[in-house]
């Protein structure tokens, strides 16, 4: 899709929105519907929009494929390191009230921190799942759906 | 009168393309469907009033899912094989449904406020998260403070899903490895 005008005018358009909006979405949260679940998927669909318009190779020039695990297992590592954190300040695991001055500034702190932490983990899952099956066609994209196929089958059988 | 008018017609979209999906074999066609079955399901959503469930089904079943099933889709030959019904999976299916149907009567009135539900934890935490965390929107409170524990086992399982489907089909095992060392640049490469 990448020689359709079209495509990429709209697309550059519409990623920053997406983007944006899933922040909005992210740090709005405690306000309105959404949170760290929506944000991240959100936040994946800009990417992968960007991958569908102007393919995989500038999408991993952009965005190599290791900052994904770093951003999956750092979401998880910053949910369980807020909880942590509770207890090193006196509390029970994942008991927000002491990590700021008054027990609702910790609760919005905390909730802050952990939702962030799920929006990181589920942005990085989705980009990393969409550019693994996506990666897989790569050396596929100029066969017919039936040589795709069978290729992709060989593949399968010479790995095993 | 009319509010079960919007929902008898938004079931009865739901059960169209449910069964559209069924007789169809075509399966860019079946993933378009199961793409509109999740945004439907979302506006069912909305009329529930649940509108953070409402949102997920609607970024993740129609979004993600859809673009994720065309991914693997593009893997796969166009048309679903040909085949009979299968008896016992179809009896199973019918007989867990109608079961399903058949303890919905024994449920509370939808929004019953004597509800056990209604009754349990549900106004403690409806009323601290007013006082005690300072969250207008309840299901943020109750789902990063009062159940934070369930929710970094839902992030934990969306962690664990992604590392094995990279192990799986992402080349992130020690024999895909090696075999990218040996020929630079080959068909796992990335």
């Amino acid at each position: 899709m990448q020689d359709d005008v079209v495509m990429r005018v709209v697309a550059k358009v519409m990623i920053p929105t997406v983007m944006l909006f899933a922040l909005y979405v992210q740090f709005h949260g405690d306000y309105g519907p959404g949170g760290g679940f929506q944000a991240g998927v959100i936040f994946a669909a800009g990417f992968i929009l960007f991958a569908m318009i102007f393919g995989l190779n500038r999408t991993r020039h952009v965005w190599p494929p290791r900052y994904n695990l770093i951003g999956f297992s750092g979401g998880v590592l910053l949910y369980g390191f807020t909880g942590i954190a509770s207890m090193l300040m006196g509390k029970n695991f994942l008991d927000y009230d002491v990590l700021g001055a008054t027990a609702t500034k910790g609760q919005h702190l905390g909730i802050l921190l952990v939702e962030f932490g799920v929006g990181l983990t589920v942005a990085s899952v989705m980009v990393s799942l969409f550019l693994t099956f996506a990666g897989r066609l790569t050396h596929l994209r100029f066969l017919s759906k039936t040589e795709a196929h069978e290729r992709f089958v060989a593949d399968e059988e010479g790995t095993k | 009168m009319s509010a079960f008018a919007v929902n008898a017609f938004v079931i009865a979209v739901l059960a169209l393309i449910a069964f559209m999906a069924l007789r169809l074999h075509r399966l860019f066609a079946v993933v378009m469907l199961s793409g509109a079955f999740s945004l439907t399901a979302a506006a069912q959503f909305v009329i529930l009033d649940a509108v953070d469930v409402a949102f997920t089904e609607a970024a993740v079943g129609a979004g993600i899912s859809t673009v994720l099933a065309l991914a693997t889709l593009s893997l796969l030959p166009e048309e679903e094989k040909p085949h009979s019904i299968a008896v016992l999976p179809a009896f199973l299916a019918i007989a867990t449904g109608a079961l399903l149907m058949a303890a919905v009567s024994e449920l509370p009135a939808f929004g019953d406020p004597n509800a056990p539900i209604h009754n349990h934890v549900a106004p403690e935490f409806i009323a601290g998260s007013a006082t005690d965390i300072d969250v207008p929107n309840v299901v943020t409170s109750v789902l990063a403070s009062y159940r934070g524990f369930d929710t970094l086992g839902e992030t934990v399982v969306v962690f664990t899903a992604a590392i094995a489907v990279l192990l799986i089909v992402g080349g992130y095992t020690r024999t895909a490895r090696r075999q990218k060392n040996n020929d630079k640049g080959g068909p796992h490469a990335g």
